[in-house]
């Protein structure tokens, strides 16, 4: 292939000249380093090209090769359990080839070239095939079996397929297409910047449980879904990013550590394999893929990282799976963007972003969803994505927040006060919302219980006089407020205090079952009831003995939650006894 | 390659543009020579076709268009690198400037570094005890942390800098450790006092200093943590020493990078720095941590001063987006007389839940700081809520943490400069101030730790309490129904905060003067029996 002559280098953009024939989106070796870059404008002769890797020491003259392809991914059994940087560049192998420090220009096969695997046939030879079928599975680990499907565009009959231990480059299968025989591996690439195709896409019918009272209580997600949270430093997106890869009821997980901190990924990379999740009991590093593009890895990789991370999703969908992605932080992938347009000498928009940010974002959530897969199954998948958001100042007028708040469905809002009241998850149940209770009802009231939506809807109205009061009470005092107001305050704190705070370094406390979550709001609603029937004194009903027991739900052990269930009847019991006091008093 | 070029084209601000050029790669350094002999150093930030783009540390004043000659180096900045570093000085671009002899480089390293592998990392988990409750019992730091403070021009943050490196230590571990200290913009003062304070303490000799003083140019502080970093991780990564990094004032560092970026008129972002400051500091930040099977690590404690005391500034904002918590100065707590003046409320220590707890520090910790903060923080919402309706508008818990927050503030807060309290007394000292709450108000503790610690440092009272709680409770119900024996009671609280205060006084008192004769645990039992006429 024709070769490249750099004339321009500024810091992540490089600038070559004599580069006819290449297209857009084609990634080219930069310098002698051959460092890797992607074309990202062509005009005449010329073309812009961002590198992944550093560019000190790159200068004009040097040479850029060509390689006619586009950003790929490579896409077969051994990419769970993977740590990856933003172009898929597997970690563990660099480090063991370079040492601790990532130096350029490495090139490195993303999937084990030698490792064998058990293929079984699921067709046999003279089953007719299309596109997306599957052909053949692979237990890549105990949680995931790997679907071996047929490239996009393939249409034939089985020629040959054997059962037996394949590398992922071997040929585990001939078809017979009308343009001849075509040859079937396990892996495949993927050009990352175009999404997947899917037969059709369809509603989100089913929550994503994450184990996260807050979350799926008041503003569930579902699968399929898209969710945002945007919340200044410190307020813990991070961290509920993590719970979520760790409790969701996903079956793949994607975490995209994206222009972050590099002890997060290790946090992970620690922590997945001792966890278990709770459903399977296996180590959730089982079922997790990790994207490692921390802040000070090269830039333009971080760009790519999302994209990266979301067609492995893709992937991984199509075999049928529910999917999972988290992007922490999608800021920091923004920034890259604005870093290179600027570079690029583009017209700024809003606060130097580049024109086409909403786009970009839009597209990017648009790759969400649940769906029905290509292939002649019906088979369905689904991806549901989790998006942080890093606002300068916390500040949610920010572009890249308006721009995400447009497309996604669920928005966790973190606020800063209650992050330094140490209420944890941080997440504001006043301005927060979720559009899906409409999907997910009826599931809900099925699987789960009938009057979920009503102790949850009393309960967020609680809260929401709650704040009401409060500002009452900031004018003229406690003492104001009637009887019946002060009830209400009392059960709006054990609803933030005793529910919705949940720490994520308990052992227990980390992960609420639905089940349970249900059963601990309605114990409080119950509380609330009970002491407006009787019209309780607020002063008796804050020395219950009751609200201790009630405080400890959260630490009730899942094996155990049939005790909050006994306790909605002591709740009752307790709380009647205080109104007969009052009444011999009276009488 | 050294090639030498006559043709500087024109200078913009710190800006150099040297015309007719070739084989001049992204990232090199020059050397710019004036007519008069006198020799600057640049670096190349942009090369297009035959022109190439200089950034000069030393700025330009001086250079002249036709006499002065660039020789462009064919390699980048690198800082040369032997365990005889420690106890010497260099400047910004990591040259010598005390009076000792060169360094034979064992290794020589580009300052910008490359970034750790993630897969590398070791999670940083060994707790180092500061000697500073606010931060050891709240905030507690760790080992291969970047923590930074958070602080406002005239607050004492350099002075609690200076008490975290005399008193940082590990519990139960006596590894070598170093100290790597630059300054970018500071003044000589300050770096004076830097200075004595490790001589005083004997560190002197196993700190590296790395000096951009506020009358030095002020581009060379873009390089001046670069070098000092390089020098840090050759410390903790080569030798496999603890290492310490100072910063201060990151400010300064950000000011200096702006300057660069007004001079390219690049596209300016919030408050006309760069958009790629987010970036830039995290390629400064993330070099701190630990590397699997390496015993070295590297600390850093970056200081930075908020312009207007504003958090949400760009600096301190994205400075908080990539440490791993901050430690936040507060004005008013200073005018109040608390010293070291830490906002604990706003301040976090991101990785404090894996460097504490049961063999690391106590079991209790973690429960005990967040009950703290609750705590802490109603306090606050009731001090609010005082200020606006008096104190008499409040319920009876909102008096208790009332008084929690001030008793907090004035004990737990505010500590001497040469005060060093181990993580012990720090817990011990958290406990005491909550034994004026209910048990039942400790929500946030494990019953277990309740069990085990609650008792033991208000033990006795608790019943006594109690009995105090019923009886105000039936004042109360006396009060609902007549209503006139509100005077009488606040009397007596008036009187009762009276002699508390006068107790208090007294105690303090007398502590400072135990402090000096007596051990600790006597110390203890004094304090408590002391306790008990107060309640009475
Ligand atoms: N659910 C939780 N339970 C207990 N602690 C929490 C929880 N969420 C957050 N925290 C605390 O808040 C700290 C900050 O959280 P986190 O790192 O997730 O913030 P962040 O929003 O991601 O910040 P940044 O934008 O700087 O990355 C954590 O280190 C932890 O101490
Ligand atoms: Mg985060």
């Amino acid at each position: 292939m024709s070769e490249g002559k750099i004339i321009r280098v500024s810091g992540p953009l490089v600038v070559a000249e004599n580069m006819k024939g290449s297209r857009m989106y084609d990634v080219v070796h930069v310098g002698e380093e051959k460092l890797v870059g992607e074309i990202i404008e062509l005009e005449k002769d010329l073309a812009s090209i961002q590198v992944y890797e550093e560019t000190e020491g790159i200068g004009v003259g040097q040479p850029v090769f060509l390689t006619g392809e586009p950003l790929s991914v490579s896409l077969g059994p051994g990419l769970i359990e993977s740590i990856y940087d933003g172009i898929q560049r597997p970690l563990d192998k660099i480090k063991d080839k370079t040492g601790n420090f990532i130096s350029r220009g490495i090139s490195m096969p993303a999937i084990d070239p030698q490792k064998k695997w058990d293929f079984n046939p699921v067709k046999k030879e003279g089953d007719k095939v299309v596109g997306g079928d599957i052909i053949g599975t692979v237990q890549e680990t105990v949680l995931i079996e790997h679907k071996v499907m047929v490239p996009l565009g393939v249409e034939g009959t089985i020629e040959k397929i054997n059962k037996s231990k394949f590398t992922v480059k071997d040929v585990v299968a001939v078809i017979k297409t009308k343009e001849g025989n075509k040859e079937i591996t396990m892996e495949q690439r993927w050009g990352v910047r175009n999404g997947r195709p899917v037969k059709k896409r369809l509603a989100p019918v089913m929550p994503l449980f994450t184990g996260q009272r807050v979350i799926d209580t008041f503003f569930p997600v579902a699968k399929g879904g898209t969710a945002s949270v945007p919340g200044p430093f410190g307020s813990g997106k991070t961290v509920i990013q993590h719970q979520l890869a760790k409790w969701a009821e996903a079956e793949v997980v994607v975490y995209i550590g994206c222009g972050e901190r590099g002890n997060e990924m290790t946090d992970v990379l620690n922590e997945f394999p001792k966890l278990l999740d709770p459903k399977s009991g296996e180590p959730l590093m089982k079922r997790t893929v990790l994207l490692a593009n921390t802040s000070n890895m090269p830039v333009a990789a971080r760009e790519a990282s999302i994209y990266t991370g979301i067609t492995i999703a893709e992937y991984f969908r199509d075999m049928g799976y529910s999917v999972a992605l988290m992007a922490d932080s999608t800021s920091r992938w923004a920034e890259a963007l604005r870093e290179i347009s600027g570079r690029l000498e583009e017209m700024p928009g809003e606060e130097g972003y580049p024109a086409y940010l909403g786009s970009k974002i839009a597209e990017f959530y648009e790759r969400a969803g649940r769906v029905k897969c290509l292939g002649s199954d019906d088979r369905e998948g689904a991806i549901s994505v989790i998006g942080a958001v890093s606002p300068p100042g916390g500040d949610l007028s920010d572009p890249v927040v308006q721009n995400t708040l447009r497309v996604v469905k669920v928005f966790w809002s973190l606020k800063a006060e209650l992050a330094y009241a140490r209420h944890f998850p941080a997440i504001d149940w006043l301005t927060s919302y979720s559009l899906y209770p409409d999907n997910v009802k009826d599931y809900i009231n099925k699987e789960v219980a009938e009057d979920f939506l009503e102790i949850e809807q009393e309960a967020m109205k609680l809260l929401e006089e709650e704040d009401e009061l409060q500002e009452m009470v900031r004018l003229v005092g406690i003492d104001a407020l009637s009887a019946r107001e002060r009830r209400i305050l009392i059960a709006a704190r054990i609803i933030r205090e005793d529910f919705l705070h949940q720490n994520a370094f308990h052992e227990v406390d980390t992960y609420t079952s639905i089940k349970k979550q249900y059963l601990m709001l309605k114990a409080i609603i119950t509380f609330y009831w009970a002491s407006e029937k009787n019209d309780a004194e607020p002063e008796k009903l804050e020395e219950l003995d009751i609200l201790e027991e009630i405080a400890r739900m959260k630490f009730v052990e899942e094996e155990e939650i049939k005790k909050i269930e006994e306790l909605q009847n002591k709740i009752k019991d307790a709380v009647g006894k205080i109104a007969t006091v009052k009444e011999e008093v009276g009488a | 390659m050294r090639v030498e070029y006559q043709a500087v084209s024109d200078i913009s601000g710190p800006l150099l543009f040297v015309e007719g050029v070739s084989g001049v790669s992204y990232g090199e350094l020059c050397t710019i020579k004036l007519p008069d002999g006198e020799e600057r150093t640049g670096k190349v930030l942009e090369v297009h076709r035959d022109r190439a783009m200089v950034q000069v540390f030393e700025g330009t004043r001086g250079i002249d268009i036709p006499k002065s000659t660039v020789i462009f180096q064919g390699r980048t900045i690198q800082l040369d690198l032997s365990p005889d570093i420690l106890g010497r000085v260099f400047d910004g671009m990591g040259r010598i400037i005390d009076e000792g002899p060169a360094i034979l480089p064992e290794k020589r390293r580009d300052i910008n570094g490359e970034p750790i592998n993630p897969y590398a990392r070791e999670y940083p988990n060994e707790f180092i005890q500061t000697g500073i409750s606010t931060i050891d019992g709240l905030n507690p730091l760790v080992r291969g942390q970047k923590l930074p403070f958070f602080s406002g021009s005239g607050l004492p943050h350099n002075k609690a800098a200076a008490q975290i490196v005399r008193q940082a230590k590990v519990l139960g571990s006596e590894e070598s450790f170093a100290v790597v200290f630059a300054a970018m913009g500071i003044t000589f003062e300050e770096a004076e006092f830097f200075r004595n304070d490790f001589e005083q303490t004997g560190a002197l000799e196993r700190v590296v200093m790395f000096l951009n003083l506020a009358d030095d140019p002020a581009i060379e502080r873009i390089s001046t943590p670069r070098a000092a970093l390089t020098a840090a991780e050759y410390l903790a990564f080569d030798l496999e020493m603890h290492v310490l990094v100072i910063i201060t004032d990151m400010t300064n560092y950000c000011e200096a990078l702006r300057e660069i970026s007004a001079a390219r008129k690049e596209v300016p972002g919030r408050r006309g720095y760069p958009g790629y400051l987010y970036t830039d500091l995290s390629t400064i930040y993330e070099r701190a941590g630990r590397i699997k099977d390496n015993k070295g690590s590297i600390t850093m404690m970056p200081v930075l001063s908020m312009p207007e005391d504003d958090k949400t500034h760009p600096i301190p904002d994205l400075t908080g987006y990539i440490t791993e918590g901050q430690i936040i100065f507060s004005r008013s707590l200073e005018r109040k007389g608390i010293s070291p003046p830490i906002d604990v409320l706003p301040s976090l220590s991101r990785l404090k839940d894996k460097g504490i707890g049961k063999d690391k520090t106590r079991e209790d910790h973690a429960d005990l700081y967040n009950q703290l903060y609750a705590a802490y923080s109603r306090g606050k919402e009731a001090e609010e809520l005082s200020v606006i309706l008096g104190e008499a508008a409040l319920s009876d818990m909102d008096k208790k943490y009332l008084e929690f927050m001030n008793r907090f503030e004035s004990e737990y807060v505010s500590q001497g400069e040469y005060e060093n309290r181990s993580v012990e007394e720090t817990l011990d000292l958290g406990w005491k101030l909550l034994s004026v709450f209910p048990k039942k108000e400790l929500k946030r503790i494990r019953d277990e730790y309740l069990d085990k610690y609650f008792a033991k440092f208000g033990g006795k009272e608790e019943e006594e309490k109690e009995e105090e709680q019923t009886e105000e409770k039936k004042t109360k119900e006396k009060r609902d129904k007549q209503g006139k024996e509100k005077k009488a009671e606040k009397d007596k609280e008036k009187k009762d905060k009276q002699e508390q205060e006068k107790d208090k006084d007294k105690k303090t008192r007398d502590e400072k003067d135990k402090k000096k004769k007596r051990s600790k645990k006597t110390k203890k039992k004094e304090s408590e029996s002391e306790n008990k006429p107060e309640k009475k």
